[in-house]
């Protein structure tokens, strides 16, 4: 019974020192990790939308709990002062959820960029809402307030041939993201000026 | 057993190179030597482990209770994977998307526990030091030869360097599993030949 008793002690301890050890890692690199995934999976959209800002948008990024979860909005600086914020909602496409990222200025409301993140569209057909650069540019300049809807639906996005599922994907995350954006316009703003002055 | 600290690690390079010799660990040497680079990961990823977990076992060897020494081993191990999987993806994260799975799964790789059951249980701290270089350092070599054969006539690069011609066809049956064990199967028989005498 004793060599029982210690036999699990021995564990026990073992166990212990090691879960304190990698839990004092895991603290350490906490940051950096989530800095990373960002990095190289939504990095080259934000980048690509925030074309010409001068300061890293990953870095200074906001999170800004909602309910359970946590957002995250990506500042961009341009001309010195952060006026313009990317962030990432999602929309029901032909394959599944589609990631879209859309880069907003806060002064007037209008779209600067979007972008597809993760999709899981038809490769050449549904898959051009992430490649076509004509798709994304007719987002451009529009107010995020808007009803996004595409022209068969009696709206004004021109959906890509053959692949109107997967633009009504791209245009309901962008409805989303009109409502997300309405719901933290004065946090993030609030958050800006006690950051930046 | 009166071998030298020089000759704990040599015999590693060798005479017990682990997949060649011992034949251990060939799980991650035929899933892992699609490129040079990801043999090279895996390869420092295995020498910082079995380095550390072998000096450790060594210090510890005689506070552990015989009757539970195979867990005590495997917490040991299974921290100093953790610690290398959370460093890889704070610093190389791309490293560690193309290991994926391989890295968690060293805690089950035989070398390790191999090495903490046959040598760091019986060995000084300094012995089992080099031992762990050693082997570890085998083992690299191993899975960079191996990668190095795959890599160039797989996929026509050598540490993503295109090695020929625009006219070169892959031999891409090298960089799928089957070529993983003809390769492999190839030089255990060269090392065969050139080791008997």
């Amino acid at each position: 019974m004793r060599e029982m008793v210690k036999l699990f002690i021995a564990v026990v301890v073992f166990s212990s020192i090691s879960g304190g050890v990698l839990a004092a890692i895991q603290n350490a690199t906490k940051d950096r990790i989530e800095y990373q995934q960002l990095k190289f999976v939504k990095g080259p959209t934000i980048k690509q939308i925030m074309e010409g800002c001068s300061n890293d948008p990953l870095i200074d990024r906001l999170k800004i709990a909602d309910e359970e979860k946590e957002r995250n909005f990506f500042v961009g600086k341009f001309d010195g002062k952060p006026d313009t914020v990317a962030f990432e909602t999602f929309g029901k496409g032909f394959g599944g959820i589609m990631g879209v990222i859309v880069g907003v200025n806060l002064k007037d409301d209008k779209i600067i960029g979007v972008g597809v993140t993760t999709h899981s569209e038809t490769p050449g057909v549904g898959s051009r809402a992430k490649t076509d650069p004509a798709f994304a540019a007719q987002f451009k300049g529009v107010s995020i307030l808007d009803p996004f809807k595409v022209k068969a639906d009696g709206g004004q996005i021109d959906a890509l041939t053959g692949a109107t599922m997967s633009s009504r994907g791209v245009c309901g995350a962008l409805v989303s993201a009109g409502e997300i954006y309405k719901k933290f316009k004065p946090e993030i703003i609030k958050k800006l000026k006690e950051k930046h002055g | 057993m009166a071998k030298t600290v020089v000759q704990e690690f040599t015999k590693g390079l060798w005479a017990e190179i682990p997949p060649f010799r011992l034949v251990l660990g060939l799980c991650p040497t035929l899933a892992v030597t699609k490129s040079v680079e990801n043999g090279i990961g895996m390869g420092v990823a295995v020498i910082f482990v079995l380095v550390c977990s072998n000096m450790l076992i060594s210090l510890l060897r005689n506070a552990i209770p015989k009757k539970v020494r195979i867990a005590c081993y495997i917490v040991v191990i299974a921290t100093f994977v953790t610690v290398v999987e959370l460093v890889m993806q704070a610093y190389a994260y791309p490293l560690f998307l193309q290991l994926g799975i391989f890295i968690p799964l060293i805690v089950v790789n035989c070398i390790l526990l191999g090495r903490a059951e046959a040598f760091a249980a019986k060995n000084g701290v300094l012995a089992s030091f080099a031992d762990g270089l050693g082997i570890g350092v085998g083992y690299t070599l191993a899975l960079t030869s191996l990668a190095i054969v795959r890599e160039v006539f797989g996929n026509g690069t050598f540490y993503n360097i295109p090695v020929f011609g625009p006219s070169f066809k892959p031999f891409s049956f090298m960089v799928q599993a089957p070529g993983a064990f003809v390769c492999l199967g190839l030089m255990l028989c060269m090392m065969n030949i050139l080791g008997k005498k």
